[in-house]
């Protein structure tokens, strides 16, 4: 309790100095205050899970959490305005370090000095922090950087050790701040339509809401202490959604793998946060952690060690190779979730971890040296491996969730080759333009295909469904990398971090992901919007097909319908029962059984999301590159731009060739999956391709590898192994081996083992028996006896030190 | 006064707290031989704390007085099930280690 | 500071010759109220040391409660009330080696470490005449050490749920 209240008296105090504070500076309301953005979330999960189903209203859920979102929106869209008008201040590279800090502390005492003693003092010497790299800087060249917007409170204190909680708010925080808000307002939107008949729309919205807040909350976080809350109760609202219609026992197993597969990272996660907690002299603050990593206070190795745990939790949270087996399962959960938190933002933390704590990354994986290193390597092997899978895939989710694996892929590569600023403008790109093939996958299985996503119960819906069908092609275009679309710029930006900075294998494998990328994704849209409708064909076993894949919205009617009941307070029970009979109704409005076009909830979202994904990598038009230059900070500053420079659009070597492989890919995959129509015609020949594609439908065997190799070595490893070496007809070797060693054996227990051996091995027993029994006298069994012993024992030892030191 | 009265006053206690946990047969005397050595530290504690001119040694004391009830209540319920298993609270009888 | 001397000198003796006889005596009770003069003693050392607030505490939790549960201790136990030639084992000799070895040595270690270093009281009573030494202590425990407090607090009540369930009869 009265840490509770330390708390709040510091919430209450820093307000009013940072009230007090606002008339001299305009530090930006909204930046100064951005935590209202998670509070505000939390509130609306509390209201909507305690208030909504007492408001007489149809989905009062639905349009509270779109309330609480639009405000939410409307907050992050004037914090980007804020930050843009922020006076940028100079910041003068490392020509002499002490004039450097004198700078800052001029410039913090203007801009950030204002919420005083809140304030963290050790973080505005971040920002005068000694490049470790001062080597490829340009030296004394002005560089001016907006100061990042710092609040913290005192959370609580224990001796010396203050632990702070609070928000630092820099360019690359308000655009994941911005970035979130619209994709989850997108979400709330088109979820309003597409669980409008789900009895438990109530929790949905509430996990949604919490979701947000958590999201909101870790982008902004000043410490790794307050990433990790956001980050957990990320993983706790994953769970939640995927398992949201937990009738189905493979969604509740989905949920459980997604939850339990990233608590393997997690585990990595705690210790590196622990490990820098100490290195980076008992602070939990991230600027500093950068710094010192940087300036070399935290050594080499320990930053190795630190990053490497993180790096654990990077991969199980964002998917990477091999943790990724858990985010295709993942797609249990309703549409709109897997496009919020399965594709464009919360698999992404793990991204954002890396970018947040670059100092720790760069010097750990010493990212300056180019070549190769852990993080570019699980990448380029993420990336390619996940494109591949998403050939063979036949539920167009799983092409989705597979193609966000490799895109994650291309991240966590591009920040590893010092990509800095392309990979976090890829994370943007990609969180739009895969929210929106998400979600325009969730409007065909909702109004196209009967709630499934098989691919092969789609086909030329592009006559049905137009605007699906536009929305769509954006994103895949934007996805494919085409000129002028978003993923264009950002994909070209990681390819030329890539290649500019030495790591030769990390572009290799970014170009062959664009092609796959452009191929699999032409075998999608072809598949979904063009040649015959393919709906009929299974008309018959509708009802039954509902049943066997149970992936979406309305399967479980019946269930539902009856649970309403329950769950419906006091006199409100019938509305709510109502209402759910109202939706089987609507449901009911599908009965012509034919594909069409959904409501305007529906591609509103999408369109928004079509215009985001068209317009977005404009912003790092070549020349201005407005998008890096709002959300550098002094670690990039430190890193990538003191080793490298700024990144240069690279037009000859990577823009055209790049473009050419993605034209390529969607060639190739035209000509092959529309025109000649095959999908894996040359497979059913057989020969290598059968086996590759049996590979690739059994995703490397990845799962085997986890349920049955790992955890079975664990249940029965004797058994198992000697069974599967039987199997694979070794027999005749171990039988051979078998009697040369019973040969063997024979010889050398008659001339060594008899002759030598033994008499060194009884000796050995023998003494050993007669010193246990020795010693055996002096276990008396009386503790009072022990305590003599250990008592004189440590007289003996304060003697020694008082005798020797 | 000099520091050093207290803290060889505190080490005769503690000495004496360590001869009485070895000599003692009744586990009972045996508990409050360990209350001497606690109160032995304490007085340790507090005195550094008046050597260093400030108040954490008077907290730790504190602390520790806290933690030495709440030891003195189970080690006494443990005595007590002893009591009620053995019909007797002799320590030296308690030999199920002996090896 | 003389004053002070002799009163410290005089617990010192008082406080010595209590608990050898407390480790030595023949009669349980006695025992127990050989360890009140102990306990009282040390909270009198506790006020000479200019720690008013923990000296009351020691009486309130060590004399006032402690000791009550040790006598409830020996008579729930059915100690022999009176005198009892059965209270000590066989290792006198063994247990006295250790302590004077161990008296020795720390006496030793001590000296060697401290000598003669004074004790300055006037800092601590000045505060103790307006009562900051309590004051102080206060601010401490529930700033700096607010969640050691906290657990201490939980510990508390772990070992009163752990007492009883221990000692409750099936």
């Amino acid at each position: 309790m009265s840490v509770l209240a330390v708390f709040n008296t510091g919430v209450l105090s820093n307000a009013l100095a940072a009230e007090a504070a606002a008339d001299k500076v305009s530090d930006g309301f909204l930046l100064a205050n951005s935590w209202w953005l998670p509070v505000m979330s939390f509130v609306g999960f509390w209201a909507i899970l305690l208030l909504a189903k007492r408001i007489n209203v149809k989905n009062a859920a639905a349009y509270m959490g779109i309330a609480v979102i639009g405000v939410q929106f409307a907050f992050a869209a004037g914090a980007v305005v804020q930050w843009q008008q922020r006076t940028a201040v100079v910041v003068e590279h490392a020509e002499s370090q002490s004039a450097e800090g004198e700078a800052h502390s001029t410039a913090s005492d203007t801009t950030e000095a204002e919420t005083s003693d809140e304030t963290h003092a050790e973080s505005l010497g971040a920002i005068g922090a000694a490049s470790g790299f001062s080597l490829g800087s340009e030296e004394g060249e002005v560089v001016k950087l907006r100061p990042s917007v710092e609040r913290s409170v005192s959370w609580y204190r224990n001796g010396d050790t203050d632990i702070r909680i609070g928000t630092h708010v820099d360019g690359f925080a308000v655009a994941m701040l911005f970035v979130v808000a619209f994709i989850s307002l997108t979400v709330h939107v088109f979820s309003r339509e597409y669980l409008r008949t789900d009895s438990r729309i109530t929790h949905y919205f509430a996990a949604l809401s919490l979701f947000t807040g958590a999201m909101l909350w870790m982008v902004q976080s000043a410490t790794t202490l307050g990433v990790l809350f956001g980050w957990e109760l990320m993983g706790l609202c994953s769970f939640l959604l995927i398992g949201h219609w937990w009738e189905d026992r493979d969604n509740t197993d989905a949920a459980l793998k997604a939850f339990f597969t990233t608590r393997i990272g997690d585990i990595g996660l705690l210790i590196g946060i622990v490990i820098l907690f100490f290195a980076g002299g008992k602070t939990f603050d991230i600027a500093v952690i950068n710094e010192r990593a940087l300036n070399g206070e935290i050594r080499q190795w320990l930053c190795f060690v630190a990053a490497t745990c993180l790096f654990a939790g990077v991969i199980g949270k964002s998917a990477q190779f091999p943790l990724h087996t858990w985010l295709p399962d993942a797609m249990a959960g309703p549409t709109p979730a897997s496009a919020l938190i399965h594709a464009a933002t919360m698999v992404v933390a793990g991204v954002y971890l890396v970018a947040r704590l670059y100092g720790v990354f760069w010097s750990g994986f010493s990212i300056h040296a180019g070549g190769m290193n852990l993080g570019a390597l699980v990448g380029s092997i993420t990336l390619v491996m996940a494109a591949l899978l998403a050939f063979v895939q036949t539920d167009i989710k799983k092409v989705l969730a597979y193609s966000t694996v490799s895109q994650l892929g291309y991240m966590v590569m591009g920040l590893a080759v010092g990509g800095w600023a392309g990979a976090i403008f890829h994370l943007v790109t990609h969180a739009f333009f895969k929210a929106l093939l998400f979600q325009a996958s969730g409007s065909i299985a909702h109004s196209g295909s009967h709630h499934s996503f098989e691919m092969e119960r789609m086909g030329g819906l592009r006559k049905y469904m137009p605007v699906t069908f536009a929305t769509f092609t954006a994103g895949y275009l934007a996805l494919c990398g085409v000129f002028p679309m978003a993923g264009f710029w950002s994909k070209d930006e990681v390819l030329t971090a890539a290649k500019t900075n030495g790591y030769t294998w990390a572009f290799v494998a970014g170009s062959l992901g664009a092609f796959l990328t452009a191929c699999y994704m032409t075998r999608t849209y072809t598949k979904t919007f063009f040649g015959e409708n393919r709906l009929h064909l299974f008309h018959d076993d509708h009802d039954a097909q509902l049943v066997n894949t149970g992936h979406d919205a309305h399967t479980t009617h019946d269930v539902h319908v009856g649970h309403v009941g329950h769950e419906g307070a006091g006199g409100l029970e019938g509305a709510g029962g109502l209402e759910g009979a109202g939706g089987h109704e609507g449901a009911g409005g599908h009965d012509d059984h034919g594909p069409h076009e959904s409501n305007i909830w529906i591609t509103a979202p999408l369109a928004a999301l079509a215009v985001m994904s068209t317009v977005v990598g404009l912003l790092q038009w070549p020349k201005f590159y407005a998008f890096e230059h709002f959300i550098a900070n002094i670690t990039f500053e430190e890193t990538v731009i003191a080793r490298w420079g700024s990144p240069e659009f690279n037009l000859t070597g990577v823009a055209i060739p790049s473009s050419i492989l993605g034209l390529l890919g969607i060639a190739i995959g035209v000509v092959y999956f529309k025109v000649f129509n095959h999908d894996f015609g040359l497979v059913k020949r057989g020969g290598i391709f059968a086996l590759v594609h049996k590979v690739l439908k059994n995703k490397y065997y990845l799962d085997h590898l986890w349920t049955g190799v790992v955890i079975g070595f664990v249940k029965g490893p004797l058994a198992k192994a000697a069974y599967w070496f039987n199997q694979q007809g070794l027999d005749g070797a171990v039988d051979t081996a078998g009697r040369t060693s019973v040969g063997v054996s024979r010889w050398v227990y008659r001339f060594i083992d008899q002759g030598t051996v033994d008499m060194f091995a009884n000796g050995i027993g023998s003494t050993t028996n007669n010193l246990g029994s020795g010693l055996r006298k002096t276990q008396t069994g009386n503790v009072q006896n022990y305590a003599a012993i250990f008592i004189g024992a440590v007289g003996l030892a304060v003697l020694a030190i008082v005798l020797f030191i | 006064m000099v520091l050093n009265q207290f803290l060889f006053l505190s080490a005769l206690l503690f000495c004496i707290g360590v001869y009485g946990v070895i000599v003692r047969k009744n586990a009972v005397l045996v508990l409050m031989s360990i209350e001497l050595m606690v109160n032995a530290v304490n007085l340790n504690l507090v005195a550094f704390a008046l050597y260093n001119d400030n108040v954490i040694g008077q907290v730790f004391a504190l602390f520790a007085i806290a933690i030495a009830a709440a030891e003195v209540g189970v080690g006494l319920a443990i005595v007590l099930l002893i009591y009620r298993n053995r019909r007797n609270v002799d320590l030296g009888t308690l030999s199920e280690m002996k090896g | 500071m003389l004053a002070q001397n002799i009163v410290f000198s005089l617990l010192a003796v008082s406080m010595g010759l209590s608990a050898l006889r407390m480790v030595t005596t023949k009669n349980v009770v006695h025992a127990a109220l050989y360890l009140v003069i102990v306990l009282a003693g040390i909270a009198a050392n506790y006020v000479l040391l200019a720690a008013e607030f923990v000296a009351v505490v020691q009486v309130l939790v060590y004399i006032g409660a402690i000791v009550v549960l040790f006598l409830f201790g020996i008579m729930l136990t059915r100690s022999r009330l009176g005198e009892d030639t059965d209270l000590d084992n066989d290792q006198r000799w063994v247990a006295a080696a250790v302590s004077v070895f161990l008296l020795g040595i720390l006496g030793i270690a001590l000296w060697r470490a401290f000598g003669r270093n004074p004790l300055d009281l006037t800092n601590s009573v000045a505060r103790g005449a307006s009562g900051e030494n309590t004051n102080r202590v206060a601010d401490s425990i529930f700033s700096d050490y607010l969640i050691a407090f906290e657990v201490a607090s939980v510990l508390l009540l772990a070992a009163l749920v752990g007492a009883v369930v221990v000692a409750r009869r099936e």
